[in-house]
């Protein structure tokens, strides 16, 4: 499945029914610097819109939300030791949590990557 | 986006085009970063020299018969020597309200030149120009006036390598002692140089004619050391250097005593005690003040920012953080805040309450970067 995406710039991809979720560039941009993560303890369970993580720039603090329910089953350690990882690799190796789905139906309430790019152009 | 109810300052279009985020702050629409981004500015500061436009802060003049008459009539709302000021020499001080809370802290220096006798210049804070004006123009005696200065821009060079960088175009501000002010030209335009700063280096504020503010600003930037510096590295760059920050570090309700810059106090005001909330302020030296500013180190690397709570070992609230983030020299999170007087001795250790969890922290020393102001070799 393509990568989703939510209006708060975070990208959602899944294998199974594990949905990986990091920031987007775009949020990396907008936040300037990446100087500390604060992610969720693994068994956490999150409902879709739960502040899920934090993220902390040289200017402030911004809280990253679930996108879906379910469990939290990973967190990119590599962060706590490297948050400028999120400005150089935000799509990728800068990953913040992994979380078991309990309702895989709400994929289908997030952006495509078409959609997202809109999004962004409307802001 | 432009916002229209937002003002721009003489370098606007500059920042722009070189790719600044601009955002709204004191009324003006200011440069928080450029592309190089908060931490790299900030570094080019401490290692180069780095350009900031400070054009949105008020500059003004205070115009009276001769210098004894205006210097007396500013020391009727501050607390320092105003009256001791050489020509050519800056001095910082605050406004005090009738509590001893401070109104603004600000930047007062005589220009020199005999023309400029009776006149004192002032650099005030953005957030506070409209109530300073006011605060000051009702102080006054019928024959000092105060002229706000509104077609001026202000520049700040500040960094080991500023004093270099100027001297190519202001060749009189090389041998500026710390804190002196001096009218000079900059490749021939007129200008007010002030050898100050608000970033712990060396460095230099520049007032200069609007029209000609980017032409300057350009020439400096044309100088490969010089990168141009948004207010986010403004702001971690004071804050390493101990600096407060006017409404978050110092306000109406703090006094200079707790504020920690006592040093706004001279000998001859405090023994005369004929100052806005002298009663207080005088009481503070005496006893000690009921809290007072500090800064604060941080384990692990979660910033404490302003509006963390502050608890001593026992879950006890003994205060608040106001000013915290990073700070990218020293590659870990520090805070300043004010504590209970009996917690604030370096060293103390407490806890900065962040999301709900107890960070631990140590009171620290003042600056937490070693200032670097020019000190003139001596004779």
């Amino acid at each position: 499945m393509s990568t989703r995406y939510t209006e708060d710039h975070e990208w959602i991809t899944v294998d199974g029914d594990v949905a990986t979720v990091g920031i987007t560039n775009y949020a990396q941009e907008q936040l300037g610097d990446v100087v500390f993560v604060e992610l969720p303890e693994v068994g956490r369970k999150v409902s879709k819109g739960d502040e899920a993580a934090v993220v902390e720039s040289v200017k402030a603090a911004s809280e990253v939300y679930a996108p879906l329910d379910g469990e939290v089953v990973g967190a990119n350690d590599v962060l706590a030791d490297e948050p400028g990882k999120v400005n150089e690799d935000p799509e990728g190796a800068a990953w913040f949590v992994k979380i078991k789905m309990s309702d895989a139906g709400q994929l289908d309430g997030l952006m495509d990557e078409a959609a997202y790019k809109a999004h962004l152009e409307g802001l | 986006m432009t916002d229209a109810s937002l003002l721009s300052t003489p370098l606007t279009d500059l920042h722009r085009e070189l790719g600044a985020r601009l955002v709204p702050f004191a009324g003006y629409e200011m440069p928080v970063q450029y592309p190089q981004g908060i931490i790299a500015e900030h570094s080019h500061t401490r290692e180069k020299a780095g350009l900031f436009d400070v054009s949105h802060m008020g500059q003004a003049w205070l115009v009276g018969p001769d210098f004894e008459t205006t210097a007396a009539a500013l020391e009727r709302i501050t607390p320092s020597a105003i009256a001791a000021l050489k020509p050519g020499r800056q001095r910082y001080t605050v406004l005090l309200n009738e509590t001893g809370g401070i109104v603004d802290d600000l930047m007062v220096s005589r220009p020199d030149g005999a023309e400029n006798d009776g006149r004192l210049f002032l650099v005030v804070n953005a957030s506070r120009k409209a109530v300073d004006y006011e605060m000051i123009a009702k102080s006054l005696p019928e024959n000092v006036k105060l002229e706000p200065v509104e077609d001026r821009a202000l520049i700040a060079l500040q960094g080991p390598m500023a004093a270099d960088v100027l001297k190519a175009h202001a060749p009189d501000a090389a041998d500026m002692a710390f804190m002196a002010a001096r009218s000079m030209e900059f490749d021939g335009i007129a200008v007010h140089v002030s050898r100050s700063g608000y970033t712990g280096e060396d460095g230099y504020e520049l007032s200069v004619p609007a029209g000609a503010a980017e032409a300057i600003a350009r020439a400096l930037l044309a100088d490969e050391r010089v990168a141009p510096i948004g207010l986010g590295a403004r702001d971690s760059l004071r804050l390493e250097a101990g600096l407060c920050l006017y409404g978050h570090d110092i306000d109406e309700t703090t006094s200079p005593v707790e504020g920690a810059i006592t040093f706004v106090l001279q000998k001859r005001r405090k023994e005369a005690g004929d100052f806005p909330g002298a009663e207080r302020i005088l009481k503070e030296l005496e006893d000690g003040p009921s809290r007072v500013r500090v800064g604060f180190t941080l384990e692990g690397r979660a910033p404490a920012r302003e509006g963390a709570e502050i608890r001593n070992s026992e879950g006890r609230t003994v205060g608040v953080v106001t000013s915290g983030g990073f700070a990218p020299t020293l590659g870990a999170p520090i805070a300043m805040g004010y504590v209970e007087t009996s917690c604030a001795d370096v060293g103390t250790r407490l806890t900065l309450v962040v999301r709900g969890r107890e960070l631990p922290a140590t009171v620290a020393e003042m600056p937490f970067v070693p200032q670097r102001y020019y000190r003139k070799p001596s004779a």
